[in-house]
């Protein structure tokens, strides 16, 4: 059954109107011209389509859009700025933390939410807070590297 | 896809209600169970999803004895709980050592324990044999690739895992659900919750339709008492467990006086040992100790070739997590 629903994409207040089966992952997708969120498993195990909901990190394939209606999402395309890429877009390019691009936008998700929760202190927790992003290409220390630079300049 | 309907629930009763009208119709909390089964995989068939996730059954009161968690309390708001650490760190390890924080951030602690299992079997629409799917059609797990599955509780007619970690430290402090349906409000204790397969493997626990969890008591063990959870897996991360071990204990210099634990990844349901807390309270802590613990945990295991190895695992679980937790050298 089709359902009308508002929320707020990327700082934007967007409506759209989709079936009400319909994931956010493919309202975002297909609804809304956002590719930047992969699909990758789409049933919650690869953590390609991670997503920001209300500032917190989920899984856009087995969330409903109806269940986001009202709330703030941010995408992969919400985090660079007028002055340029968001610091963990710049660390993953400096430290080749990806090969095949397919995790990365959810790799980069995952890792902004990361340090805001205060767990970029070693490199064993950053592994293990991580362990929702997989990478099959298997970039996981350049992945730990860029995290960690972040992690570290930030707490300057 | 299934054909379903999407409905947002305005408060509790209204919830309820509507889910009571329609034998189709199932509750939403935080997805990752019900949309799983639903819209991936396609083996349940719900008519109507009933979404309560902005119901006022989320947060965290701490009393003396026991904190009391909404039911819509996420996994990662439970596990930030200072009183966790404090007093219970086995159940913040246990939530941590379950899922990764994009899920813990969906998923609720009412739908942790509400959780199905992960049997592949189960999960596999072209598989025909799943007594929990389909009564009467057999179990592929028996003869299929059984790693992951259960050793007690178990039986012929289903061998399937309650993959919760969180409900086995929860288990062992013998947490209470209070429980909302059609015909009022009831209290049922953890333990009592499940029911093990024999028979019956599709009626896993004794809600009733209609019926929702809305709180989660969990009471405090007594000052000074220590606790650990241990989860031996394929991989250090986000896995399920091949075994779980969470145990609580109080001491009087080496003797044991009070003594909890239970066990996941062997059992249908969350398993509590307790022929192993009697040998423990009253000895000494020291490793035969926990070993004839060990023994007594895993009486009358069922195995299947896949799943044979878990014993031995289980009891060296038990004791190595009871040495941790005791500071046994």
């Amino acid at each position: 059954m089709p359902i009308s629903l508002q929320l707020k994409v990327n700082g934007q207040v967007r409506d759209a109107r989709v079936d009400d089966r319909t994931t956010l992952l493919d309202m975002l997708r297909d609804h809304l011209a956002l590719t930047g969120t992969n699909k990758g498993c789409d049933q919650g195990a690869c953590g390609a389509c991670t997503v920001i909901v209300d500032g917190r990190r989920v899984l856009s394939c087995l969330t409903l859009a109806a269940q986001c209606d009202g709330r703030e999402v941010t995408t992969i395309e919400g985090l660079a700025t007028a002055e340029g890429l968001h610091p963990m877009q710049e660390a993953f390019i400096r430290h080749d933390a990806f090969q095949c691009g397919y995790c990365t936008p959810g790799q980069i998700m995952s890792a902004v939410c990361l340090i805001q929760e205060g767990r970029a202190g070693t490199d064993d927790e950053i592994r293990e807070f991580m362990s929702g992003n997989l990478c099959r290409c298997g970039a996981y220390p350049n992945i730990v590297a860029a995290v960690r630079d972040v992690a570290q300049r930030e707490a300057y | 896809m299934n054909d379903l309907t999407y409905r947002r629930a305005a408060d509790v009763d209204a919830a309820i209600a509507t889910v009571s009208a329609d034998p189709g119709a199932v509750f939403l909390a935080g997805g990752t169970t019900v949309l799983d089964l639903a819209l991936k995989d396609a083996v349940t068939h719900p008519s109507v999803i009933v979404d309560i996730g902005r119901l006022p059954l989320r947060g965290i009161t701490e009393d003396e004895d026991r904190l009391r968690v909404g039911a819509l309390t996420t996994m990662e708001e439970l596990a930030a709980h200072p009183a966790l650490r404090r007093r219970v760190p086995f159940v913040r390890e246990a939530l941590l050592a379950g899922a990764s924080t994009q899920l813990r951030n969906m998923a609720t602690i009412g739908g942790n324990v509400l959780q199905r299992t992960r049997c592949r079997y189960f999960r596999d629409r072209a598989v025909h044999a799943c007594n929990k799917r389909e009564p009467g059609s057999g179990c592929a797990a028996l003869t299929g690739a059984a790693r992951m599955h259960a050793i007690l509780g178990a039986g012929p007619d289903c061998i399937a895992v309650h993959a919760s970690d969180l409900c086995v430290a929860l288990v062992a402090l013998d947490a209470e659900l209070h429980l909302q349906g059609p015909d009022g409000r009831r209290t049922v204790p953890l333990r009592d919750f499940y029911v093990p397969p024999a028979g019956r493997p599709d009626v896993e626990n004794v809600l009733r339709h209609g019926e929702m969890i809305t709180r989660i008591d969990i009471p405090m063990p007594p000052e000074g008492a220590r606790s650990g959870y241990l989860k031996v897996r394929d991989r250090t991360s986000y896995e399920f467990a091949l075994v779980s071990a969470a145990a609580a204990m109080s001491m009087s210099g080496e003797t044991i006086t009070a003594a909890r634990l239970a066990l996941g990844g062997v059992g249908t349901v969350p398993w509590r040992a307790p022929a192993a807390e009697r040998v423990l309270i009253g000895a000494p802590a020291v490793t035969s100790t926990f070993r004839a613990a060990a023994e007594a945990a895993i009486d009358t295991p069922f195995t299947v070739p896949g799943t044979a190895f878990k014993i031995e695992l289980a009891k060296r679980t038990v004791v190595r997590i009871l040495r941790t937790v005791s500071g046994a050298r």
